[in-house]
């Protein structure tokens, strides 16, 4: 990230969210929300003076998912680029009550804009590249894992925040009840994951590998701590994965017992984990200190808004969905947008990386090219038929049909680089003005006569 | 295995219309179960039992019997599959079929517990523990807790007969009729 925020061809526009786009490959128009960050970005100098000072400290940490406190005026975490505070107004003391202003006496280059507005850019680009990443499944809709209520039961996201040495615990694990350090900790795979109940009948790919790493961290960090591991499958498909899980097990002494969690509770200070051994067909209650959840990976809340400012098509889940999961799996079905990363599927660090270089070449290949070659099944309009009652318009999932004046009635066109020849115009026109190639009634009618014989 | 090898699975479904199929073996029913202690083979072991067409090995165990229906495994089941009512259908196929009678009875108890509430539309306690020893060939063996609990009126010599007894015969006749 760092390296990309000095590349003079590359323009970072951070805190910014996408309002709207339009047109088409080659000529996308986006119209981007600059978010007000209260902080002017080029007097900053990322000198942390007015973190420092901010009176109010007790927010709680985003990133660090509530474990951490963070300031009104604050960076998300420590690497984040580029390196300029942003004012949460909502928790600010000048902007709730109207009196502090302490950050900006202490910036020493006057770089505080409590004034500052949203503002709307709109700038023209020839491709998009997806990358909006994940979000956790929440585990409060396990109710008998405590639904949220145990404190010593967290997930894998807080545990990897407690190992991080610049983390909120300084890299010691803890135990968010009473902050000793854990001797017995049980980890449980599958949580959302492969539940159908739940709605998530896919397996999330990440938790096994990330499970294991947790593992062999804990005992790192501390050699007293025993881990256990519920399971279902182990599925370490990968270069080295399968040695690395062999690893955790042998040389870090992580026991893994094969079988479900049913039901956690609390007696005293420990947790009582209630699952099963399905190999030794026998049910197993272990007194933890701690329990970390290996929470699935789900779309982000807002996945299916921005698909439809993007004029993208998503899955069931929410997932963006790619023209072919093995043949071309970065491209989206609308040309000129990219997937890469676990927006479109779970997916872990090594394919997020391949998809993102196969994404940046996809890119490459577009913007290199004078002309696009574009698929020949695709509709188009007989103006000699159009009524101009523009139907199609309203059914094409791509916006690919625009208007156009003919004798000075309004007809539809196609655009040809954005359709994709889902036919939903040639079936909704009612005068049979739009046909899509290589499926007119004719051609169908002799590919059933050819098939069934003479109708 | 010969013959049909999705035989049994079927037969349950046809019973219960609960598919073992979709079970992905993560064993959070025999996690839950407070019987297992008890039981020959695992709820888990079940459904893989019947999808790998050992009906024999199924109908013999003791595992449905000691299942009380509490439903902890059908409610947790990731894959929605109402368990309970599977291992109520193994009980049903068992005595169908006339297989080894259930462990400690419990058929035995079922009959004398039901007799009872059709006789006096409530349990009869001294009546029903004496019947049941009787028939499991066991005549003596609570008679020591006798005396102490009618000291403490926890059971009466004589039944007490509900009022409302020709409706509870009533109900009882329709849910036999429903179930045939």
């Amino acid at each position: 990230m760092t390296e990309s925020s000095h590349d003079l061809n590359i323009t970072l526009l951070t805190y910014t969210e996408i309002e709207s786009v339009k047109g088409s490959i080659g000529n996308f128009e986006v119209t981007i929300r600059k978010k007000a960050r209260s902080v002017n970005m080029s007097k900053c100098t990322g000198c942390g003076e007015c973190r420092e000072k901010c009176p109010q400290k007790k927010i709680p940490n985003e990133f660090d998912l509530g474990l951490g406190k963070r300031t009104a005026i604050y960076i998300p975490f420590t690497q984040a680029v580029p390196n300029v505070p942003v004012i949460d107004r909502e928790n600010c003391i000048y902007f709730t009550k109207g009196k502090c202003q302490v950050c900006s006496k202490a910036c020493p280059t006057g770089a505080i804009d409590y004034e500052q507005k949203d503002e709307l850019i709109t700038e023209k680009f020839g491709a998009i590249v997806v990358a909006t990443g994940f979000s956790m499944f929440d585990s409060k809709a396990y109710g008998e894992y405590g639904g949220g209520r145990f404190k010593n039961v967290i997930s894998s996201l807080h545990l990897e925040r407690m190992l991080d040495s610049s983390g909120p615990s300084a890299g010691k694990v803890v135990r968010p009840s009473d902050g000793k350090e854990p001797h017995d900790v049980v980890f449980l795979q599958c949580v959302g994951s492969r539940d159908e109940s739940k709605g998530l009948p896919y397996c999330s790919r990440i938790c096994c590998m990330y499970t294991a790493k947790h593992a062999l961290l804990l005992k790192d960090h501390n050699p007293e701590s025993q881990s256990y591991v519920f399971y279902i499958d182990i599925r370490a498909g990968g270069k080295n994965y399968e040695e690395f899980v062999k690893r955790t097990q042998k040389e870090y002494g992580a026991i893994y017992i094969r079988g479900r969690v049913s039901r956690i509770y609390e007696k005293g200070d420990k947790m009582v984990v209630c699952g099963a051994d399905t190999l030794t067909g026998t049910s197993v209650k272990i007194e933890a200190d701690l329990v970390v959840l290996a929470t699935a990976m789900i779309p982000n809340p807002d996945a299916a808004e921005l698909a439809q400012k993007l004029h993208i098509p998503y899955d069931k889940y929410g997932f963006y969905t790619e023209v072919h999961p093995k043949l071309q799996p970065v491209e989206s079905v609308t040309k000129g947008i990219f997937l890469t990363g676990p927006c479109s599927f779970p997916k872990d660090i090594p394919d997020s990386v391949a998809m993102s270089g196969a994404a940046s070449v996809g890119v490459c290949a577009v913007l290199s090219k004078d002309e696009l070659i574009v698929e020949p099944k695709i509709a188009w309009v007989d103006d000699e038929r159009c009524t101009g009652c523009l139907n199609c318009v309203k059914v094409c999932p791509f916006d690919a049909i625009e208007t156009r004046e003919v004798d000075g009635v309004q007809h539809a066109r196609v655009i040809e680089s954005l359709c994709q020849g889902c036919g939903n115009c040639a079936s909704t026109c009612r005068v049979k003005a739009v046909t899509v190639r290589g499926f007119t009634d004719e051609q169908v009618y002799a590919q059933i006569e050819a098939s069934m014989g003479k109708v | 295995m010969q013959g049909d090898a999705h035989a049994f699975r079927n037969l349950i479904l046809k019973h219960s219309s609960e598919d073992v199929g979709k079970c992905i073996q993560c064993g959070k029913c025999t996690a839950g179960c407070p019987l297992t202690f008890e039981m020959e083979f695992m709820p888990n072991q079940i459904l893989e039992l019947i999808r790998t067409n050992q009906e024999e090995k199924v109908l013999r165990c003791n595992t449905f019997w000691f299942c009380v229906s509490c439903q902890t495994c059908s409610v947790r089941c990731p894959e929605n599959i109402d368990i309970a009512k599977i291992m109520n259908t193994l009980r049903k196929l068992n005595i169908e079929k006339g297989m080894k009678p259930s462990p400690g009875g419990v058929v035995t108890f079922n009959k004398v517990f039901l007799d009872s509430i059709r006789s006096y539309g409530r349990v009869y306690e001294l009546g029903m523990v004496m019947k049941y020893n009787l028939m499991t060939g066991q005549p003596l063996k609570d008679a020591s807790f006798g005396p102490a609990m009618f000291m403490k009126r926890k059971i009466a010599l004589l039944p007490h007969r509900l009022k409302e007894l020709p409706l509870i015969k009533t109900l009882m006749a329709k849910s036999r009729r429903l179930m045939e």
